[in-house]
């Protein structure tokens, strides 16, 4: 008999992703008594009831099989009806829409219907961890293009324009941002299509913080003129319904590359959860004043959190999507990591570093506001007295 | 302007020694603007005063509570008024409702012993002209008071979840 050598059978691509680098930090925070997290990037809100109604109902009634691998053609009108009301985005149901397990799987999707080997797919940082390795595993490239406090987070048509080559094919669009909370405000988007209207870069935009804007509608790059036919649009359930567990979201773009997308969907996955796709339906059709009460309540915690931030002496970038607060911690000295690490002995309160989220993410920390009022109340007061403490 | 007010009664309800400071930050408004607020409701009577939220369970010596369902004759002219007033006097009494439904009051009886709310029940509640029955209900366990749970670890299920 022959031992296994795992090494000899798993793939090169996948052993050489980088295992998140902050794996060990969360360990320790989980072996630790009364530590507070401000970790987590999924809401707090439970789903609102009607929702989950719904999807029991699609249970009782006994709607357990299958979809079409497009996902439900009403749900695909809903989805059409609501890129319309809410952000003047016209697609076609039948060939223009792809509902995934996710927002996460139609990013996965539309990266490998994009990348071949060796190509090029510029990604604006700090942003969400799970674009680079799909790139990695697709054989593309990832070039990151560091985005900063003083141009509010957001990406510049000079920045992009520098790092377009012969070789880039896609352009990642992560706004409203996590980790930031940066948002893309219209006439940013004009001067970035400006740029992409003379290539044949296609765009990924990452939409899936859409509803949770709090200076103004969110825009999306595929409203601007021209840009229609060459984006991907990327949204889903999770943090605008608070439907992190369902699993469901959804792509719309071009009919060639959603053509494409749902091939490999097909193969990969069938078609999303069926009782998931019944609660959607019911999500885009009556929850708009849910959203409205979630947002106001992040707007609340969003607020508290740049105040309490900047009275404590740091700079603290205020961000206007998503929720999350990126405040910079230059001023102590310490790197991200070492302010977290020491951070979490010290006072028991668990935060990102800006790193996880790419290089460009040093020197800042992540703080989501997922989170009770009187639980960041508590986080604000011990991470004052850490930083007395320093 | 109201539904910023609205928020703002609703985060003193939620936490009332959130400072001024704070409130303001939360709100976007000055902290003038809220230390005003403040008092005009307190002026009007819609604040009514600021308590603190015990957990009984861990208070020594134990205290138990009950609520008392009563059925009661109203009074020509006044209706429950009277009685309610009466009954909301009596400083045991923690809380005095009308009620639709099944009976007519709703009183909720703190005291040191099951003993002490047998005795007021029968001594001052029963007694009263206008009570035609009582049926006392005590509280074995308390989970949730006025919105907050009161288990002291809320497990919270998204634990190693940090990046999505």
């Amino acid at each position: 008999m022959i031992e296994m050598d795992y090494d000899g059978v798993l793939s090169e691509k996948v052993r050489g992703i980088k295992p998140s680098g902050i794996r060990r930090y969360f360990a320790i925070a989980e072996e630790m008594e009364d530590v507070i997290s401000l970790g987590v990037g999924e809401p707090d809100f439970k789903t609102p009831w009607v929702i989950r109604k719904a999807g029991m109902d699609s249970l009782a009634k006994g709607k357990t099989q299958y979809s079409a691998n497009a996902g439900l053609s009403m749900l695909r009108s809903e989805i059409v009806r609501y890129l319309d009301r809410r952000f003047n985005l016209v697609y076609h149901p039948e060939n223009e829409v792809l509902v995934t397990v996710g927002g996460s799987e139609a990013i996965d999707m539309c990266i490998r219907s994009v990348v071949d080997d060796g190509d090029e797919v510029l990604i604006p940082e700090p942003c969400f961890v799970c674009y680079d390795p799909i790139v990695t595993l697709s054989g593309g490239k990832s070039v990151p293009i560091p985005t900063r406090a003083e141009d509010s987070f957001r990406l510049t048509a000079q920045e992009l324009r520098d790092k377009i080559t012969d070789r880039t094919k896609l352009l990642i669009l992560p706004f409203p941002n996590n980790p930031t909370g940066a948002v893309m405000r219209r006439e940013d988007l004009e001067a970035i299509a400006q740029v992409l209207r003379e290539t044949n870069i296609l765009v990924l935009s990452d939409e899936i913080y859409a509803e949770l804007t709090y200076n103004g509608r969110h825009v999306s790059i595929a409203s601007i003129p021209g840009m229609r036919e060459r984006t991907v649009v990327i949204n889903g359930f999770s943090k605008a319904y608070a439907m992190t567990g369902w699993r469901l979201g959804f792509a719309a773009g071009p009919e060639p590359v959603i053509r494409q997308m749902t091939k490999v969907h097909q193969y990969a996955i069938m078609c999303a959860p069926t009782t998931s796709q019944y609660a959607a339906v019911e999500a885009l059709k009556n929850c708009d004043d849910a959203i409205q009460m979630m947002v106001d309540e992040y707007n609340i915690r969003r607020r508290m959190l740049v105040d309490g931030f900047r009275r404590m002496g740091l700079d603290c970038f205020e961000p206007e999507g998503a929720f999350y607060v990126f405040p910079s911690i230059q001023s102590t000295g310490l790197s991200s990591e070492e302010f977290c690490e020491k951070l979490l002995h010290a006072q028991r309160v668990a935060l990102i570093p800006g790193t996880a989220f790419g290089a460009s993410g040093e020197g800042h920390v992540r703080v989501s506001y997922a989170y009770s009022l009187n639980h960041l109340a508590e986080a604000l007061k011990r991470i004052e007295r850490f930083l007395h403490s320093l | 302007m109201k539904s910023i007010m609205d928020k703002l009664l609703k985060l003193l309800q939620e936490n009332a020694r959130f400072s001024n400071e704070r409130l303001a930050a939360m709100l976007g408004i000055t902290e003038q603007e809220v230390a005003d607020k403040i008092e005009e409701y307190e002026k009007k009577g819609i604040i009514k005063g600021y308590q603190v939220l015990l957990n009984y369970d861990k208070i020594q010596p134990e205290q138990v509570t009950a609520l008392i369902e009563l059925k009661v004759t109203p009074k020509r002219n006044l209706g429950f008024e009277e009685i309610a007033r009466t009954i909301m006097m009596y400083e045991e009494v923690e809380s005095v409702y009308l009620m639709s439904g099944g009976y007519d009051l709703s009183v909720r009886v703190t005291a040191k012993d099951f003993k002490d709310v047998a005795l007021f029940v029968s001594h001052r509640l029963a007694i009263l002209d206008s009570v035609l029955s009582t049926a006392t209900h005590f509280i074995l366990s308390r989970y949730k008071e006025n919105g907050v749970i009161l288990y002291d670890e809320p497990v919270d299920e998204r634990r190693g979840v940090a990046f999505l």
